[in-house]
């Protein structure tokens, strides 16, 4: 047996295969990373294609460019691509690149599920998109499709949406399995827990929730499924079901997705700002412990998603007060990277201006997500423009601010080139502009009264959606800007150093850039050093 | 044009905070009773505490990033922590918490109290409209969206009341208590009155409540705010608050306009006459669906120029009216229209679109969708 495993070894140094089947078959989880990111990349520009129409549609109260059965098509799908095909892959795609770089591993502990559960991702949204062309035409109940609007009153395609679905938690279902074993089992000598890079920490939880929460929303699709084919009524209201009990599996699932998606935002920001800072993170423990809580807290909040479906006063209380109390987590992480700053040497680059703006315009969807806790006050704020403005300030120049900072801030030492700085902090101005100039006055229509997810609106609604939709345009238009300096760096950019970064702290920086095939074959042994990062 | 309009809307946005009028253009309405007013208050509150937390976290951060630049021969500090700092920005955060929930808990108390009302309204959501039912007085209706196909698709201009305009409005009296029953009959709707503060699911199989108490006549203005297909957008809800003789001259209208419409089934019809009224009942309840031209959208919503069923089979087009098709958008009209509307509805597309020539053209009079109604009895 071992003579066997000794014969293999021999040819273990070898580079990527050539050709298409390097990135068929690859176990790599350079590769997979790779993969996992561009995919995310172009699902960004699908999804942000599908916002264009959107806010083209509420450019000017009246029909604009769609009919409102299209218009719900693109409200749903724009939804469904940017919470599953952009961020979640795009931070999958970082996990693979970076947990065996930063614990000093060789590779992900599961390496042939990992092609698997990345290979199935473009076959599931294949199938999503594929019902644009169908008969019925794409979903069209919004992306949290609420039932009965898609059951008994979906369009025939419902079926191919709930297939996606599940290939899809399939997919992070077995990337998180990936992510845990290999974080468990596959440190380098010497890294205990509490020596693990944030990024690295961010993931393990993060995960932790993915494989809590994904068989919640698969039983969710499943009953639907049943309800649809099969004749059952779980969530059917003439057969003796409950259409409210669709919204409280649907959250308890949606609740920690929410944080899914912002968690390693926060590994990724806590790196930049310290390695931009040239200082320690600032409170790593408390760091540790926020994102702990913050998972922990995730899962006993998710009726504030339905102050108004009439729960007993008990069940608003309740939720009212669980929701408030994940501000104390939150509110420990943003000071701990004020704190970061605090009497360090800070510089600019497009890296950090990303990551400050995360820091700032997330607080600011924090501090509205603090206003939608408030019970009485939802109901006044419950499904208006609002609540749009509170979840995409923390999804855009949240969680897509994060990865955009992570691809500028790793991106020299993945390729092995810088990206044009001064192309770089462009692409930063636009964006910081345009994002505030589409969300910010959401606030607005939405307190005065502009419910989401409608395709003409009042007179008086006119002036600001007209600035919303175009800041809109002006982001979209910025992220091909994005896509310009990423493939200018890639074939024309200047080399990069190791190091790259003056500051930056951790293993994957000891590597040269671009980095061996294979790295970290014989482990790095930690017993005498730190490693955080 | 876009561009002076642009321009003018952004000097609008950075200028509004400076002038009250537009203040209240961005802000939440203030509302018109106690408890409304009182959210109001709760909201200002909040949104004052979370501004005053904003300012100084962006302002100390604005501070750090120019006091601490890279300079020449400046060495970055290296601490990493400091336990008794944390712990005591984490108690603080706590506090604030505890401050905001006091104030909430306490007007949630209050703005959750099912008690009955002088006056029930039981109010159910339809795809896509809303009925209101009079529960002491039997009096129900529907309530529809007034704005025009042309206003929509930018043909005829577009009044104040844009897409916050219905045919039937709900009418209340001032100075009683409302409860509102809420429910559904197919999707999930909800029903939203900004100045009453009422934001209610309306759920198939549950029925929820709400109450109002208005002070003030007037008319108050909302719409469905739950996502509940195709025209969710173009369901909106229009209170009217009268005084209380009003209120009761408008319960005994509706008696007599029922009575009336009962005598009109034993009436001799012309075919003309149902045709008229068959086409505003059309254009009123179906178009949206079935188009101007009854091409419908296929498949969602077939067309029936040119329909086998509109042209040689009466019966069943009465059954459709009079049941609705399950799984599909179409519902019951049974209760939303007269028999006189229903009969003369059919009456109209059986004789519209070139149907008259392709098919039976045999029209339907109100005493046949009576003596449906009564067999079904």
């Amino acid at each position: 047996m071992s003579a066997v495993i000794e014969g293999h070894h021999d040819d273990h140094h070898h580079g990527p295969a050539k050709g298409i089947t390097r990135w068929l078959y690859t176990t790599n989880h350079k590769d997979i990373g790779s993969l996992y990111l561009w995919f995310s990349f172009i699902m960004l520009f699908i999804g942000g294609a599908m916002a264009m129409v959107i806010r083209a549609e509420l450019f000017e109260p009246g029909s604009q460019i769609v009919s409102p059965e299209f218009y719900n098509q693109m409200v749903t799908n724009h939804g469904l691509i940017m919470v599953f095909g952009v961020i979640m892959p795009a931070f999958v795609g970082l996990a693979n690149w970076l947990i065996p770089m930063q614990i000093g591993a060789p590779d992900m502990a599961l390496p042939r599920l990992n092609n698997l559960s990345f290979w199935i991702l473009p076959a599931a949204f294949g199938v999503l998109l594929a019902t644009f062309f169908m008969e019925g035409g794409a979903p069209n109940f919004g992306w949290t499709f609420y039932a009965p609007l898609s059951t008994e009153y979906a369009p025939p395609t419902v079926t191919y949406f709930i297939f996606a679905v599940h290939i899809m938690g399939a997919s992070s279902i077995m990337g998180s399995i990936n992510v845990i074993t290999t974080i468990l089992n596959m440190r380098a000598p010497g890294m205990t827990l509490m020596k693990m890079p944030l990024f690295v920490w961010s993931w393990l939880i993060t995960a932790y929730l993915l494989i809590a929460v994904m068989p919640v929303l698969a039983g969710a699709v499943t009953m639907m499924l049943m309800d649809i084919h099969f004749g059952t009524s779980f969530f059917k209201a003439g057969g003796g079901g409950d259409p409210v009990l669709f919204q409280h599996i649907f959250w308890f699932f949606g609740h920690p997705e929410v944080y899914i998606m912002i968690l390693p935002a926060f590994g990724i920001v806590s790196h930049i700002i310290e390695t931009f800072s040239r200082k320690p993170i600032f409170g790593y423990d408390s760091m540790v412990y926020a994102i702990a809580s913050i998972a922990l807290l995730s899962f006993v909040v998710w009726a504030h998603h339905m102050f108004t479906v009439g729960m007993p006063i008990a069940g608003e209380l309740f939720f009212m007060y669980s929701t408030m109390l994940i501000a104390i987590p939150t509110g420990v992480k943003v000071f701990n990277w004020l704190s970061t700053m605090f009497k360090g040497s800070l510089t600019f680059e497009t890296p950090m201006l990303f990551a400050i703006a995360f820091v700032a315009l997330f607080t600011i969807g924090g501090l509205s997500g603090l206003m939608l806790a408030i019970a009485p006050a939802d109901f006044q704020y419950h499904d208006t423009y609002f609540v749009v403005a509170h979840f995409h300030y923390v999804l855009v120049p949240g969680a897509l601010f994060s990865i955009i900072a992570a691809v500028y801030y790793w991106l020299p030492k993945w390729t092995g080139y810088m990206y044009d700085e001064f192309m770089g902090k462009t692409h930063f101005w636009l964006s910081f502009v345009s994002v505030n100039l589409t969300f910010f006055p959401m606030h607005f229509v939405g307190l005065a009264g502009m419910p989401r997810r409608i395709p003409d609106y009042a007179m008086q609604f006119a002036d600001y959606n007209m600035i919303v939709s175009v800041g809109a345009f002006l982001f979209g238009l910025s992220q091909l800007l994005f896509l310009y300096v990423v493939l200018k760096a890639i074939f024309y950019g200047k080399k990069a150093t190791g190091q790259v970064w003056e500051g930056a702290q951790g293993l994957e920086w000891t590597l040269d850039s671009p980095p061996a095939y294979h790295t970290f074959e014989t482990p790095p042994n930690l017993e005498a050093g730190e490693a955080k990062g | 044009m876009y561009l002076k309009k642009f321009i003018l809307c952004l000097t609008a946005l950075f200028l509004s905070p400076l002038s009250f009028s537009a203040w209240d253009d961005i802000n939440m309405t203030p509302g018109v009773n106690a408890i409304a007013q009182e959210i109001f208050g709760l909201h200002m509150t909040i949104f004052w505490i979370c501004v005053v937390i904003g300012a100084l976290v962006l302002g100390f951060m604005v501070f750090l990033i120019i006091k601490y630049r890279k300079k020449e021969g400046v060495e970055p500090a290296d601490f990493d922590d400091n336990p008794k700092l944390e712990l005591t920005w984490t108690i603080l955060f706590a506090v604030i918490l505890v401050g905001m929930a006091i104030p909430a808990t306490t007007t949630m108390i209050k703005a959750y109290d099912d008690e009955e009302g002088d006056i029930n309204i039981l109010i159910t959501g339809h795809q896509w409209k809303w009925q209101y039912e009079y529960m002491e007085d039997e009096v129900s209706f529907f309530s529809n969206l007034l704005t025009s196909l042309d206003a929509r698709n930018n043909i005829a201009p577009k009044t104040e009341n844009y897409l916050l305009e219905v045919d039937e409005p709900l009418v209340i009296p001032v100075n009683k208590r409302v409860r509102f029953l809420i429910t559904a009959n197919d999707v999930i709707h909800s029903w939203w009155v900004p100045d009453f503060a009422v934001k209610q699911d309306a759920i198939p199989g549950f029925i929820n409540t709400a109450w109002t108490y208005v002070d003030e006549p007037g008319v108050y203005r909302g719409q469905c705010t739950e996502l509940c297909g195709v025209y969710h957008g173009y369901m909106p809800i229009v209170v009217k608050a009268v005084s209380d003789s009003e209120y009761k001259d408008f319960i005994q209208g509706k008696r007599d306009l029922k009575a009336q419409q009962a005598l009109l089934t034993e009436k001799l019809w012309e075919t003309d006459e149902l045709f008229a009224i068959g086409e505003e009942v059309y254009l009123k309840n179906c178009v949206a669906c079935h188009q101007v031209n009854g091409a419908g959208i296929p498949p969602v919503f077939p067309a029936l120029a040119g329909s086998e069923i509109v042209m040689n089979d009466k019966g069943r087009q009465v059954e459709i009216l009079m049941e609705g098709v399950q799984g599909a958008a179409m519902q019951s009209y049974a209760e939303q229209l007269t028999e006189v509307e229903i009969a003369a509805v059919i009456t109209y597309t059986r004789k519209a679109w070139g149907n008259d020539a392709g098919g039976d053209g045999e029209i339907v009079v109100p005493k046949e969708i009576l003596d449906y109604k009564n067999n079904k009895l």
